[in-house]
Parts: structure tokens; C-alpha cells; sequence
């Protein structure tokens, strides 16, 4: 089961067991981890499942799309070089063990 | 105790029980729905769902623990039919299966239904409505077989479907009463263009046009549609989106303010001084100022928004209802994102290239940026997202200069501050 490691701005971790074909985004949600709201549900339209990506982490993303691009833009939160959308984080087998930072604010 | 009840699992109720816990609540909350299924997202209903890219499952707001985890009672499958309350907001809802659910406060989060077309024909086999995950895939089922899809209405139910039709390689027929497409949702320019983005995608839409009866094949399934003019079209599969109408029975039955919905103030709260509401099936206040009045706004993020300020009030920490409206809607490879209310706008900015399929079309009233409806243009929609929210705006005369990305043209003022 791929695993997703969450820390907030304020230091607190979680790791969950998440599902592949799930994404970064759906398994916060789902299981209740806040700092990650998702509104639009996961199709880019939002902007507020923004996370920041460990540097090590970062190779093994799917490349950004020029939507996401241009959403995260507009993130609440300025985005940093290691900013993504984790609603285009889809977890598989490759995208395992992975550990992002969630922002203070999504709104 | 007995803490509150939320009836209404919907998009709403869910939020509004989990903002509750996190606002620091305690008492009990119990979160009831008619559906079999756990709340989940309608959104995908019409567009992933029907394409084969979701599931019902796959589509659930929680996970299972996630409830337990934040002591939520979610019971499925109870249809609330009657409430009954006193004075100091207290009462029992009781279920069609006979049910009791005794409360401290109540919660109407219970949306709208699909409006009927009240034609002859209506109930043929092949005539569908979308507002629930049973409809959607039963839809998906026949629309995979069918070859000539009907569609009536020209809202977003109707054009979303419409090109996941055509995704699907179907030949699709769009039909409308009205003389453009989305017309309470956008403006003309925006109605416009898409009305020729589907046609060149090989959709064909008649405007102005009501529909008269779904003529029977001989077998009880529907084979044309009849229009008021006499035309008639070629229908194997019909799917009629033509607006939602709130639920209201259950605040009529309360003895609340109704009109387009339950009445509430900028709190969430309903006539009655206690009992919240909030979504789909409510009117409130316009949360933001301009020549609205009162408005029922059927998004997403007004479900959110609104939950949101029915749980401070529940919690006693009551905020106002001011977040600026926006929504979003995917029909093929065009992203419509819009924010603010443009109606009353008194002059537009067109930004990009229409031609193109990327621009934004920005509204101002008295010289300030009040609203904007962007197509396949989020860094726009974000940029004007962050100008409603902090009482900023974009001179009119520079907005559409794309040289310059738009969060960058951002200027202070306001039609209103902004509390």
C-alpha cells in the first residue's frame, strides 16, 4: 500500500496506508487530515489541495500540466519551487513513501 | 443531550457536521440521509461517472472512520418525513420507516431535486433525470448503448452531459426553452461561446424552443422528442436538465419563511430563530454588496461556505455569510470558471482570445471589478477569486493587456469594503 506521510506548518505528522489510483489529495480528505481542503473535488479547479513536495520526493511526480500550473499561481499560499496540486498526485506503487508539507492556509 | 441533527447528508451536511468538530463542538451530532450511499460529490455525476473514470465508491466525501473517528452518527437509507419542535429549537425528526431522532438543534442541509418536465411521455423507458449517483449510473448503462441523445435544458446538467455524449461518440441534440445557454448562470458573452464551442464539436442546439411530448416506440421507451413547433428529432435517450427545486417540506411543515428555498439570515439561521440551513435548498442574504437582494445559489463552494457559517452559529461563534460565489464547470476540453454575481454589471472586459478558447471576461459595476467568467483562464479566475476576497480590482482600461498576468494588475477599491 503506498504511503503518504502529511506534516502541517506547525510540525505535527501522519502517515497513511493510501490506495493506489488514489490521490494525495482524496486520501487527506478522506481521512480527515487537515490542511488539505480540496473543494472542487480534484479536477484543478480550486486550488486548495496545494502541498509542498520533500525535495526528494519531488523527481518521482507526474509533470506538471499547464492547468496546474497556472492554478497554483493562485494558491492561497505563495508557491514555492516544490509546490504541487496533490490532487494531480496520484499514489502507485512508483509514487510511494511520499512526504509532503501542507501550507497554513488553502483559502 | 441530544446534541444536533443535520438531515441532509449531502455536500452541506457533511461540512457543516465537520466543521462543527473542528470549531470544538461536543455534543452529539447526527447526520442523517435518504440516499443508501455515505455523502458524496454530485459534480462527477455528470461528467467522470458517465465517462467511466469514477464510481460511486469512488466519489464518497470520507472514509468510513473518518466519522466514527470524529463522532459522527451518519445513518443512510432514513427519509426524515416529519420534524417537530419547540420553541427553544429542540424537537424529533421522525423517518418514513418510523425512525426517531430527538434533537437540541436542527440542520436542514437537504438540497433540491430535479425539476420535472411535465409533458406527455415523461415516464417513458429512455427519458432521464441526473441529480443522484442510482440516476447517473443507470444513465451511463443505456447511454453507452444508445446512438441518438436528446438533450433538454441548456444549463449545466445538460451541457455537461451533452459532451460526455459526444465523448462517447454519440450524436447529440441539445434543446432549449431559452435563448441562450446557462442563462442564469452566465452572461451572453460566455452563452455565446458556447454555444459555438458545442457546435463545432459537433453538438446541435436549438434555442427558444419548449418541448411538447417524448413520443413512446410502441414498447414504452421513447424514440423522438416533439417539439412545440411540430419538429420532431430522432431520441434513443433523452436526459432533461431544466433546474433544481429546493426541498422545502419539511421548513413548511416547521412553519419557516419559505420562498426559493428555506428563508435564512446571513447566519444560516431559518425564520424560526434556531433551526440552520444551509446549500442547495436555501435563500439568503447576498453574501456580497450590489442589486441582489436575496439569491439561491446552487454551487459547491455556496454549500461549503454556507455550512461553514451554520456551524459557527450552532457552535456560538456566529460569522457572516461573505464569501464571493464562484463556481466551475468542465464540458469537453473547456474549463468555465466564474466568480462574484455578474448580473447588473454595467460594462465587461474581454481578456484573451476567444478564438483561441482561452479568455476571461471580466464584469465591473461603477468602475470596479465585481465578477468574472474565465474559460480555460484559472491564473484569471484565481487572480479575480483573490480580488473579491480582499476588496481589490482591476482598472478596466488594463485588464486586458495580457502582457501582465492579472494578480499583478490587482489595485485597492471596492464596490463596498468588505467587513
Amino acid at each position: 500500500m503506498p504511503k503518504v506521510t502529511y506534516t502541517s506548518h506547525t510540525g505535527d505528522t501522519r502517515t497513511l496506508d493510501g490506495i493506489a489510483g488514489d490521490s494525495v489529495m482524496q486520501t487527506a480528505v478522506r481521512n480527515g487530515v487537515p490542511g488539505i481542503t480540496g473543494e472542487c473535488g480534484g479536477v484543478l479547479s480550486c486550488a486548495t489541495c496545494h502541498v509542498f513536495v520533500d525535495d526528494g520526493d519531488l523527481d518521482r511526480c507526474p509533470p506538471m500540466s499547464e492547468l496546474e500550473d497556472e492554478m497554483l499561481d493562485g494558491a492561497a499560499e505563495d508557491r514555492e519551487p516544490n509546490s504541487r496540486l496533490s490532487c494531480q498526485l496520484i499514489l502507485s506503487g512508483e509514487l510511494d513513501d511520499l512526504h509532503v508539507t501542507t501550507p497554513e492556509f488553502q483559502e | 443531550m441530544n446534541g444536533t441533527l443535520i438531515i441532509g447528508a449531502s455536500q452541506a451536511g457533511v461540512q457543516l457536521a465537520s466543521s462543527l468538530r473542528e470549531l470544538g463542538y461536543t455534543d452529539p451530532i447526527t447526520l442523517v440521509g435518504a440516499e443508501e450511499h455515505p455523502p458524496y460529490q454530485r459534480p462527477p455525476l455528470s461528467k467522470a461517472l458517465l465517462l467511466g473514470d469514477a464510481t460511486p465508491e469512488s466519489l464518497l466525501f470520507r472514509a468510513p472512520a473518518f466519522y466514527t473517528d470524529q463522532r459522527i452518527d451518519l445513518v443512510t437509507g432514513e427519509r426524515i418525513v416529519t420534524v417537530e419542535k419547540a420553541a427553544d429549537g429542540s424537537g424529533v425528526a421522525t423517518s418514513a420507516s418510523g425512525r426517531r431522532f430527538p434533537f437540541d438543534r436542527a440542520a436542514l442541509t437537504v438540497g433540491a431535486r430535479a425539476r420535472r418536465l411535465p409533458v406527455p411521455g415523461n415516464d417513458l423507458a429512455g427519458v432521464h433525470y441526473l441529480r443522484d449517483s442510482s440516476e447517473a449510473l443507470r444513465l451511463r448503462e443505456q447511454l453507452l448503448q444508445a446512438s441518438d441523445v436528446v438533450v433538454v435544458g441548456g444549463g449545466f446538467i445538460g451541457l455537461e452531459v451533452a459532451a460526455s455524449a459526444r465523448k462517447l461518440g454519440k450524436s447529440v441534440t441539445v434543446v432549449l426553452a431559452d435563448d441562450r445557454l446557462m442563462n442564469r448562470a452566465v452572461q451572453p458573452p460566455i452563452s455565446d461561446f458556447f454555444a459555438e464551442a458545442h457546435r463545432r464539436r459537433g453538438v446541435d442546439v436549438h434555442f427558444g424552443i419548449a418541448l411538447s411530448r417524448f413520443v413512446d416506440d410502441g414498447t414504452g421507451r421513447v424514440c423522438r422528442v416533439e417539439l412545440a413547433d411540430g419538429r420532431t428529432f430522432q431520441a434513443d435517450l433523452v436526459v432533461v436538465g431544466i433546474g433544481a427545486v429546493p426541498r422545502t417540506e419539511l421548513a413548511e411543515q416547521l412553519g419557516l419563511a419559505v420562498d426559493n428555498g428555506v428563508v435564512v439570515d446571513e447566519h444560516g439561521i431559518a425564520s424560526d430563530g434556531t433551526t440552520v440551513a444551509a446549500g442547495d435548498c436555501v435563500n439568503c442574504p447576498s453574501p456580497v454588496p450590489g442589486p441582489f437582494g436575496r439569491l439561491r445559489f446552487e454551487s459547491v463552494s455556496t454549500a461549503v461556505e454556507q455550512a461553514k457559517v451554520a456551524a459557527a452559529t450552532i457552535a456560538g461563534v456566529p460569522v457572516p455569510y461573505t464569501a464571493a460565489p464562484w463556481f466551475w464547470s468542465d464540458q469537453f476540453d473547456l474549463k468555465l470558471q466564474a466568480a462574484g454575481l455578474s448580473v447588473g454589471a454595467d460594462r465587461h472586459v474581454v481578456r484573451g482570445d476567444p478564438a483561441a478558447e482561452k479568455f476571461s471576461v471580466l464584469y465591473y459595476r461603477d468602475g470596479l471589478l465585481v465578477a468574472a467568467e474565465c474559460v480555460n483562464s484559472p491564473a484569471d479566475l484565481m487572480a479575480v477569486r483573490t480580488a473579491l476576497a480582499k476588496g481589490r480590482t482591476v482598472p478596466p482600461e488594463l485588464a486586458d493587456d495580457t502582457s501582465v498576468p492579472l494578480k499583478k494588475l490587482l489595485r485597492d477599491g471596492a464596490v463596498e469594503a468588505a467587513p
